[in-house]
């Protein structure tokens, strides 16, 4: 078999329009997930409030629990049964970002649980609410901690971005599929299409690598 | 004036653990009490009611004429954080926040808490570090400080917040031993400048030199309290000269039965 990209390379325009509505999908579920992820964690760290733990459980329960498929096509097919319909980018941001702020909450609360309990103690005995201990003391030390394995999640965030293409958002997967639809050429196009990926995952990594270096040589760390 | 601190009745546990039994004490203005017992006899955490770190299930607690519990019901939220501005603790393990420089370890405090300009806030943290002999280490993070040099900074962190009390929590308990001297010293110097202190410690050397009174507690109780004179030279209480002769007889405290404790006594002094 001889692999042909011509038409791969002919159609290069539609994939970075596609690459770009990935990163611009990504990007706001990320937001999304990180602004979630981080009420929920802290709505976590505490069991003794029993409601506001027990809906942050919920969510966690919930979006954790099931497909991302199952989820985005609740947005996209099911919420118009009830009159709701939203434009097709909205819910896969929403998908996506309520999924992925799930997992972060679980990143937030253990990065902050890992904080010694003394430097609450040492912002509280200044006289700090609890509030101010945890903006000007506990989370930004936390916030270093959480780094790693939020970029795990922002690299997960990017690859399970390509399921919105199902949701007529015409994102990279979709654009590939066009082309696909058009020259037959499902392996090139797919292959091609995973570089790209490839790409903006291992930009991530380097990203966040390199800000944690800089944090850590800051003197964050303990 | 009034005490600054007035404990009454104070009774904690933990669990079934019964850690405090009935505490009634006093600190009054411009003295150094220090608490000195055996481990797990209560001291830590009496300190720590004493700004609410814990809180105990019964007695009262008035830190300057304030009523920080009452019968079990801590002070409210707000209140409780303004008046631990004026109270100072000093923790065994330093907590410095080692996100941020010396500096703002400690303008951090004035600034968010009395409402300091950056200006100011800096001016007092100069003063403070300079009498704590760490002028030089201002813009230092404090990973790459040594214990003792954290500690010192931790004393400036607190006094910065201009407390009426100060509260240490066996403040060298985890310095090695040649680094005890030069935070010693500095509270020495605190003591002498008239800031009312209580400490819990196991230096029986500070205690004696700096201490106006000594109190001795065991299993849940302050079993003794008094000049660090009489305390060192003539305990009342058996339990009080057990534990001075093991911990300043170290090495022979595996052998020591209770009838040899009383002749030994007299060697304290």
């Amino acid at each position: 078999m001889i692999l042909d990209f011509t038409p791969v390379f002919a159609d290069w325009p539609m994939l970075l329009a596609g690459a770009v509505v990935t990163i611009e999908v990504t990007a706001a579920s990320l937001l999304l997930g990180c602004l979630i992820g981080l009420l929920v964690g802290i709505g976590r760290l505490n069991p003794a409030r029993r409601l506001v733990y027990g809906l942050c459980s919920a969510y966690l329960l919930f979006f954790r629990g099931t497909p991302l498929l199952v989820q985005l096509f609740i947005w996209f097919f099911g919420l118009p049964q009830f009159g709701l319909m939203l434009p097709a980018w909205a819910c896969g941001v929403l998908g996506l970002g309520m999924y992925s702020g799930a997992y972060v909450s679980e990143i937030v609360r253990g990065a902050i649980e890992s904080i010694d309990r003394g430097q609450n103690e040492a912002a509280r005995s200044l006289g700090m609410s609890a509030s101010q201990s945890m903006r000007k003391i506990i989370i930004p030390q936390a916030f270093v901690r959480m780094i790693p394995p939020l970029g795990n999640e922002f690299i997960a965030l990017i690859k399970n971005s390509a399921l919105v293409s199902l949701l007529t958002i015409h994102d990279l997967m979709h654009e590939g599929q066009k082309i696909i639809s058009v020259s037959y050429r499902s392996l090139e196009v797919y292959l091609v299409i995973a570089l790209i990926y490839l790409v903006m995952t291992s930009a991530t990594s380097s990203a966040l690598r390199f800000i944690e270096k800089r944090l850590r040589s800051g003197g964050m760390v303990q | 004036m009034t005490e600054m601190i007035r404990i009454r009745h104070l009774s904690k546990s933990f669990d079934r653990n019964h850690v405090l039994k009935g505490i009634d004490f006093d600190v009054r203005p411009s003295e150094v009490v220090v608490v000195i017992g055996p481990s797990g006899s209560g001291k830590s955490t009496l300190l720590r009611c004493c700004n609410g770190l814990e809180i105990a299930q019964a007695g009262t607690i008035d830190i300057c004429g304030e009523r920080l519990l009452d019968e079990g019901v801590m002070l409210q939220d707000q209140k409780l954080n303004r008046l631990r501005t004026e109270v100072g603790m000093v923790f065994q393990s330093f907590n410095l926040f080692p996100h941020l420089t010396v500096m703002d370890n400690v303008t951090v405090g004035p600034r968010t808490l009395l409402g300091l300009s950056a200006q100011d806030a800096q001016a007092r943290a100069r003063t403070l570090l300079d009498k704590v002999g760490l002028a030089d280490k201002i813009q230092a993070m404090p990973a790459s400080l040594s214990g003792g040099q954290k500690q010192r900074v931790a004393i400036a962190r607190a006094l910065a917040m201009e407390p009426k009390v100060m509260l240490f929590d066996e403040p060298t308990s985890a310095l090695d031993p040649e680094l005890v001297g030069e935070v010693l010293s500095v509270m020495k110097l605190l003591a002498q400048e008239g800031m009312t202190m209580m400490v819990v410690t196991h230096e029986m050397g500070f205690a004696r030199d700096v201490a106006d009174r000594v109190a001795v507690m065991d299993q849940g109780k302050i079993i003794e309290v008094d000049q660090p004179a009489v305390i060192f030279s003539q305990p009342k209480e058996p339990r009080t000269r057990e534990f001075l002769h093991a911990v300043l007889n170290p090495n022979q405290n595996a052998f020591v039965q209770s009838e040899a404790i009383h002749s030994i006594t007299g060697k304290l002094t």
